[in-house]
């Protein structure tokens, strides 16, 4: 293959992080990018940051070198956005919280999803008469571990919020 | 000091000298028209529609190099901005768009005309403003004049509420305003600049493409310094038409889909590229694999989102151009061995010569390159050329050898039928000494042929040399050529009599019919002082050739009748 073209190379998961102006408009600015030149997101986050007026947003992508480049390169054309990096995974620490609310049948389900918990860090956040909600903090790896632990109790209902980060 | 928001709109285009704007009033846009009455500061032009406002603002910012400041209402006014804003965006031409807004206490609730003009801008502006806190009313105002300038120019767009423009606003405007999150990386760094002169020092053929960039940046000089010290070919983009004097021994003119073989050859058998303020769009590459294959490529460009997106580059230079080919050039002054070109020099001599073909054919129906061939004896070296887009712009472009930059104004990336004419009246308004021609289409005059009036009003007077084959010509072409000659949708039949037309708008016109008669007609159009039209009937089976098949490769082109002797060339 010729090396000029914009061929496929190795594709993997991207974090990019970035402080953006807080200004009404700016997320679609930036989901705009990526929609419009054809990049996926697979997550996204946002709040405060430690400035005023500045959020911090962490995008999850997956793509080959190249792409990164772009999509790093037009998030930083944009007027509103201050700056973007890539977070290497070995340099930054990430998080993910899930929710999940789970089917306990009876007394010994409801005892091992609580032994489950606690192996897991995680929190019983709500009981219910069929079901109890729990709240897990960790690397994706963790929660993607928890969710296959959780299937055979039978999920209801789950949410997680997607990857933030900060570099070490 | 404090006024209506309307007024200081009208203080900050007077700041700017923007002293032509181009526009349509309606409901939510009439503060601002108010506070226009009196001002000799600001010259508005109303075009005839919106559309036509906006491709003059371009016509008028590429020609002048200023920012084109256009107006509309909201909703369908603003809608009807939105090509023109694409265009101008794909080009890079600093143009501000205004345009009204229904009421803040109205906004989202789908009031009369009322449309998301900030949603609907977004992806084609380098940047745009809602504007619904008067406050931020001159700041946002400074911000669009700045941002459209400032490093990669382009359009930006502002969305004014009708209350904004009637709210009381202070109006404190700086001459300068620092963006601290967008600062474009100006000066080129010393090691690239020298790694770039080794390169192409050791280049043994060596090839500089110019591009649009080198227009915005007015680094003409310094381009064609440059190729005389490497004694290097320079090809253009379609946009970096005018960056250097075609008639100059070392340009070849134009590259790409319907450029020239020479051009093309050159582009695809160098060992070293330098590319400066051209993006390496399809239509200049062709199949990717197969451009460019031998060449060491460095690629000069102010916005380094440019660099590496469609070819992967040996030496990325992010800077403006003309910063960059200075210190090249100085760099380039201090390399002490070069490599010998002289074979390559030879080479490009020969396929120069060759690619000289007589177009001063004699037939009738009229031969379209006849008519350019006819164009570039006329017309008068300050004179303007602006293109619609389709086959009269590609024989325009393969044939015209345009020599002075800002005057040669065509659609490049978003090829907009009906940019001709506003464009041309957008430049007249600009360069009103300078005599304005745009080589025009049948079908792409007829999409904006109201502006005429828009002309005659306003004593801007332009000449149309209408290419008049009776078809959607290029769409033809491709059909022809490509689907087996199932002509769809394409064959214009009733048509307007042209010369009627521009009669009916108070304008003057002929029709012509022989080859014999073209020479004249021009010259009656250049001098007519009016707006004038030039109905040529040409040969409807002319095509615009060579051509790369799209997808195809720059090497492998269709050649025309008249490419015997360069197509043996290319080959060898």
């Amino acid at each position: 293959m010729n090396e000029k073209t914009n061929g496929a190379q190795a594709r993997k998961p991207y974090i990019i992080s970035m402080l953006v102006e807080d200004k009404f408009g700016v997320l679609q600015r930036i989901s705009g990018v990526f929609s419009r030149r054809g990049f996926n997101m697979n997550t996204i986050t946002v709040g405060r940051s430690e400035q005023q007026g500045v959020s911090r947003m962490t995008i999850t992508t997956t793509g080959d070198k190249r792409m990164v480049e772009q999509i790093i390169k037009q998030l930083n054309k944009l007027v509103d956005v201050i700056k973007v990096i890539e977070l290497e995974e070995n340099e930054c620490v990430t998080r993910e919280i899930a929710l999940a609310k789970v089917h306990v049948k009876d007394y010994a389900a409801r005892n091992e999803l609580t032994n489950f918990t606690n192996i897991f860090r995680g929190k019983i956040v709500d009981v219910g008469p069929n079901s109890m909600m729990i709240e897990i903090t960790g690397t994706s790896d963790k929660i993607d571990g928890f969710i296959e632990l959780l299937k055979p109790f039978g999920i209801k209902e789950f949410v997680r919020t997607g990857i933030t980060a900060l570099s070490k | 000091m404090k006024m209506s928001g309307a007024k200081a709109i009208v203080e900050a285009l007077k700041r700017e000298k923007a002293e032509t704007i181009f526009g349509y009033p309606g409901g939510v846009i009439m503060p601002f028209y108010d506070a226009l009455i009196g001002e000799e500061g600001v010259r508005h032009v109303l075009t005839r529609h919106e559309q036509g406002a906006v491709h003059a603002a371009e016509g008028y910012a590429r020609a002048s190099g200023k920012v084109g400041v256009c107006v509309s209402t909201s909703g369908p006014g603003a809608t009807n901005l939105v090509t023109g804003i694409a265009d101008a965006f794909m080009d890079s031409i600093p143009i501000v768009a205004l345009s009204g807004q229904v009421v803040t206490s109205l906004i989202g609730n789908d009031a009369f005309q009322e449309a998301d003009m900030f949603g609907i801008t977004m992806p084609i502006t380098k940047h745009n403003f809602k504007v619904v806190n008067a406050k931020d009313l001159v700041p946002s105002l400074k911000m669009a004049f700045t941002l459209a300038q400032l490093g990669r120019p382009g359009p930006v767009h502002v969305d004014l509420p009708k209350d904004i423009q009637t709210a009381e606003v202070e109006f404190d405007y700086p001459d300068k305003i620092v963006i601290p999150t967008y600062q474009p990386k100006i000066e080129p760094h010393p090691i690239q600049v020298k790694r770039a002169a080794e390169l192409l020092g050791d280049a043994e053929r060596p090839v500089i493409m110019a591009g649009g960039g080198v227009i915005s940046s007015n680094a003409s000089r310094e381009l064609t310094k440059l190729a005389e010290m490497l004694m290097s070919p320079v090809v253009l983009t379609l946009m970096g038409k005018g960056a250097m004097d075609e008639r100059h021994p070392l340009c070849l003119g134009m590259a790409g889909m319907h450029g020239r073989m020479s051009a093309n050859y050159v582009l695809n058998n160098c060992d070293a590229m330098l590319a400066v303020g051209c993006r390496f769009d399809d239509r200049i590459t062709g199949d990717l694999k197969h451009f460019a294959p031998e060449a060491k490529i460095i690629h000069i460009d102010i916005d380094s989102a440019e660099i590496g997106k469609n070819v992967g580059v040996e030496l990325p230079i992010v800077a403006d151009a003309r910063k960059a080919l200075t210190a090249i050039i100085d760099a380039l002054a201090k390399v002490k061995k070069r490599k010998d070109s002289s074979e390559w020099q030879k080479r490009m001599k020969e396929l120069m010569e060759a690619c000289e073909c007589d177009y001063g054919c004699n037939s009738t129906p009229i031969h379209p390159a006849r008519v350019i061939w006819e164009l570039n004896k006329l017309m008068p070296k300050n004179g303007i050329i602006t293109t619609e887009v389709g086959q009269n712009q590609m024989w325009a472009m393969h044939f015209f050898k345009a020599h002075t930059p800002r005057h040669y104004i065509s659609s490049g990336g978003l090829g907009t039928m009906g940019f001709g004419l506003p464009a041309a009246i957008g430049a007249k308004a600009a360069c009103p000494d300078k005599p304005v021609l745009n080589v025009a289409g049948d079908g792409s005059l007829l999409m904006v042929c109201q502006e005429f009036t828009t002309s005659v009003e306003h004593d801007l007077p332009v000449t149309a040399l209408v290419m008049n084959n009776n078809w959607l010509g290029m769409v033809k072409q491709w059909q022809k050529l490509f689907m087996k000659g199932r002509y769809s949708g394409t064959k214009l039949g009733k048509m307007p009599d042209f010369v009627k037309l521009i009669d009916a708008f108070g304008g003057k016109g002929e029709r012509v019919e022989r080859p014999s008669e073209i020479a004249e007609a021009i010259k009656h159009g250049l001098k007519s002082g009016v707006a004038y039209l030039i109905d040529v009937l040409i040969d409807p089976e002319a095509d615009v050739l060579p051509m790369v098949p799209p997808g195809g490769r720059v090497d492998q082109m269709i050649p025309s009748d008249r490419c015997g002797k360069i197509s043996r060339l290319v080959k060898r």
